[in-house]
């Protein structure tokens, strides 16, 4: 087991030495008989099954739900590297939320000739009823997932804002909880910081952005489109986590001004929705007349200052690969400072030239779909095939502005557990930040996802991904 | 509590019992059948089929009756909706509906139990293997009674749940009892007459009373008797009695909860005056089918007016 020279390995140094933070890990895992570690690797996929941690697949009868592969040697972080992380997470998060603030408001970041205007009047996710409205406490993006990658021991880049409904927190959770269960005497000898308090501080998140006419203790709910969403799990999860009603459209509607749930003692108003559903599915009377998702008014009773929903409408724009793109610039223009986690070179084929360079050099690059997720729609240039290649560039050719490129990047590696052992394997990381209006709370762990097949660079569960423990150290 | 979810922990233990009680009648069935030559066997599952009230679908499916037919019907035939496969899926279904109103040990109790039964009736089922999958759902409803008493907190979901729970085992104490009682008995001039034992005893066994029967009545067996027991007699946890003063007790706990009385407490009331000091022999006067039919419909009211109560639906 030992990194390439050409990517990082987060476990080994190239020499086969290991690494400061794994110390304690590997010192324990040499101990471990090889038997034992096969038999806790099945065990850990009943527990999940046990649990219920699944997601749901559409258009498979039996299949109906599936688990996420769990990898059960844990990805760690230092207590300096996360230090570190936080504030440029902290830096970024915050000017996301003034940038959306900017974007409904004055414009000041297109005034000043920063960003182009067009990047968001073509935005779907852009919603005009939001303009000129500033939500609950000012706070837009009260629930965050930051993508990111490490390509070297000091380098970390930002490769997603996920600002509209992040999900993946249950798996922060669950894998924890399942590494507890299997190996405890691993968190009575290694310094780990605990991650099982996110529901509550979660809860005293939203809590705090209620809208202010909240009289007493905010009633905060979470919003689902059901039982047959893929993240259902999730939302259940979260919601039985915080103590907090599960609500779906039907349960909802407006009465006098507020947004109600029907409960058993008739309807009963909500202060704050942390929503899962999309912006298009929260109110039929504005958005969509065909869903049946929705709550008709609900847009009224919020711009009324009546309800908090969480995330607010219209933070979908940050998602944007295009705008992602003009991030350095964003977090320059609202902190004054320069960015501490770089983006990673982005491509904007909407540029004639850089469109022209990204055309030269398809089979070098990432090609990513400016609205796509999920790991969809995207092509690597490496691995694809000649035949990809030219279908890309017929679609890069036909609809430049929908596109932006990036460079392979060499991934860091951690190892999985194999039949034959360990082996590296890439890895990303996601961490959940909570924002209310005094704070930006970033919980010490996060999502690793972990590409199972060797070299493969796809991280995402919808295609062959799976997950692990994310470990961040104490001092 | 949500409307929606009182609902989904309403339907989730009336689909629990359900499943159980289907699969004690097969068990008993079972039983039944191993002490049996094969001509009466085929009798035995007839009778079987339609205590469960799957006879019209069966025969919609199948000329004749054999074990592995029958006991594969009940338990896992797609055609059939009311298959024990898809009740407990249905169990699992409003688990996960309820999710955030149910204790985790709850939820894992039933998801185990449905991978299990799922695993198991994933192809059909062996003379071999039939015992033991009975057994599998059985103890399904055990485990999660157990969950909910030891981990719920005593508020309007476990009462919702209760409730649920204690109309479905009244209503199919009552048809058992109603159906055996057409198939024994042609005409009322049978009642006390010579019987067949076999036939009373699987009564017994597919309530699961057999035994306390016996330990009650020292070993006599006749039909008022019977009656009396699955009926009247408040100890027997099955009994119509017991099912009654449960639901009773969890209809005004949720009154109480709720600060005002509905019209599932007034109708809770109508049936005790019907009830109170009934006498077996009262209700071999007005006559046992007509008892357990106003039983079944004043049973079924009460629970169309929870959900009315509770806003379940609207």
């Amino acid at each position: 087991m030992s990194g390439s020279a050409d990517q990082f390995d987060e476990m080994r140094e190239p020499d086969g030495g290991v690494r400061e933070a794994y110390q304690g890990y590997c010192s324990w895992f040499d101990d471990q008989k090889t038997g034992l570690l096969r038999r806790k690797h099945a065990e850990a996929e009943t527990n999940f099954r046990k649990t219920g941690i699944t997601f749901n697949v559409y258009g498979e009868d039996e299949a109906e739900e599936r688990l996420i592969p769990f990898d059960m040697v844990p990805r760690i972080i230092s207590a300096a590297e996360w230090r570190k992380l936080t504030r440029g997470i902290e830096q970024r998060v915050s000017a996301l939320n003034a940038f959306m603030h900017d974007l409904y408001h004055r414009q000041e970041i297109i005034r000043a000739g920063r960003i182009p205007e067009r990047l968001f009047r073509n935005n779907d996710a852009w919603l005009p009823h939001m303009v000129g409205f500033t939500p609950p406490g000012g706070v837009y993006t009260h629930i965050v997932g930051i993508d990111l990658v490490r390509t070297g021991p000091d380098e970390f880049y930002v490769l997603e804002d996920n600002a509209r409904t992040p999900s993946g927190v249950s798996y922060m959770l669950e894998n924890r909880e399942t590494m507890m269960t299997m190996f405890p005497e691993l968190f009575m000898r290694l310094p780990v910081e605990q991650v099982s308090d996110y529901p509550r501080r979660l809860a005293k998140s939203l809590a705090a952005c209620a809208p202010q006419r909240t009289e007493g203790k905010p009633v905060v709910a979470v919003l689902t489109p059901g039982i047959y969403n893929s993240a259902y799990f999730e939302h259940a999860f979260l919601a039985e986590q915080m103590g907090a009603e599960l609500i779906e459209g039907s349960d909802l509607r407006v009465t006098n001004g507020r947004v109600a749930m029907r409960t058993t003692r008739g309807y009963e108003p909500v202060d704050v929705i942390y929503r899962r559903v999309d912006d298009d599915f929260l109110d039929p009377l504005t958005f969509r007349d065909d869903s049946a998702l929705g709550v008709p008014g609900i847009m009224d009773v919020y711009r009324a200052g009546g309800v908090t929903i969480a995330n607010a409408p219209g933070t979908g724009v940050a998602d944007d690969k295009a705008i992602y793109s003009f991030m350095p610039e964003i977090v320059e223009f609202y902190t004054g400072e320069k960015p501490l986690l770089p983006n990673v070179e982005t491509h904007r084929c909407a540029d004639e030239d850089s469109c022209k360079y990204v055309l030269d050099n398809l089979a070098e690059l990432v090609v990513k779909e400016v609205h796509g997720s999920g790991g969809y729609g995207m092509l690597i240039g490496p691995t694809a095939s000649k035949k990809e290649i030219e279908e890309f560039r017929k679609k890069i050719a036909a609809k430049p502005e929908n596109y932006i490129a990036q460079p392979t990047l060499a991934l860091s590696t951690c190892p999985i557990f194999t039949k034959n052992g360990l082996a590296p394997r890439h890895v990303d990381l996601r961490p959940f930040v909570l924002v209310s209006p005094d704070k930006i709370d970033i919980t010490p762990g996060g999502l690793t996802r972990v590409a199972l097949k060797k070299g493969s660079l796809v991280v995402n569960s919808s295609q062959g991904g799976g997950t692990k423990d994310t470990w961040v150290l104490k001092d | 509590m949500l409307g929606r979810t009182a609902n989904g922990l309403f339907w989730m233990f009336r689909y629990l019992e359900r499943a159980e009680n289907t699969a004690r009648l097969l068990d008993a069935g079972l039983r039944m059948a191993l002490t049996r030559d094969i001509v009466t066997a085929e009798e035995e599952w007839r009778s079987v089929i339609a205590t469960a009230g799957q006879r019209p679908a069966y025969e919609a499916k199948h000329g004749t009756y054999t074990g592995q037919q029958a006991w594969n019907f009940i338990l896992r035939e797609k055609d059939n909706s009311s298959s024990i496969l898809a009740m407990f899926g249905q169990v699992r279904q409003n688990a996960r509906l309820a999710r955030n109103a149910i204790s985790s040990e709850l939820w894992e109790a039933v998801n185990e139990n449905w991978l299990k039964i799922k695993d198991q009736l994933a192809k059909p089922v062996g003379e071999n293997r039939v015992l033991e999958t009975v057994a599998t759902i059985r103890r399904a409803g055990t485990m999660a009674r157990g969950a909910m008493e030891g981990s719920m907190l005593r508020e309007a979901g476990y009462h919702f749940a209760q409730a649920g729970a204690f109309i479905e085992r009244g209503d199919s104490v009552a048809r058992i009892l109603d159906i055996k009682y057409y198939l024994l008995l042609p005409s009322l001039s049978y009642v006390g007459s010579s019987l067949d034992k076999g036939q009373w005893d699987q009564v017994l066994r597919s309530v699961s009373g057999d035994r306390a029967f016996r330990w009650l009545n020292a070993g006599q067996i006749d039909a008022r008797g019977i009656c009396d027991f699955l009926i009247l007699d408040d100890c027997f946890p099955r009994s119509l009695a017991f099912c009654h003063s449960e639901l009773r007790a969890n209809l005004a706990a949720l009154a109480r909860l709720h600060g005002a009385e509905g019209e599932s407490n007034v109708l809770m009331r109508d049936a005790d005056t019907r009830l109170a000091n009934l006498t077996i022999d009262d209700v071999f006067d007005q006559g046992l089918h007509q008892f357990l039919v106003d039983f079944m419909k004043s049973n079924a009211a009460i629970g169309n007016a929870i959900a009315q109560d509770y806003r379940f639906l609207s």
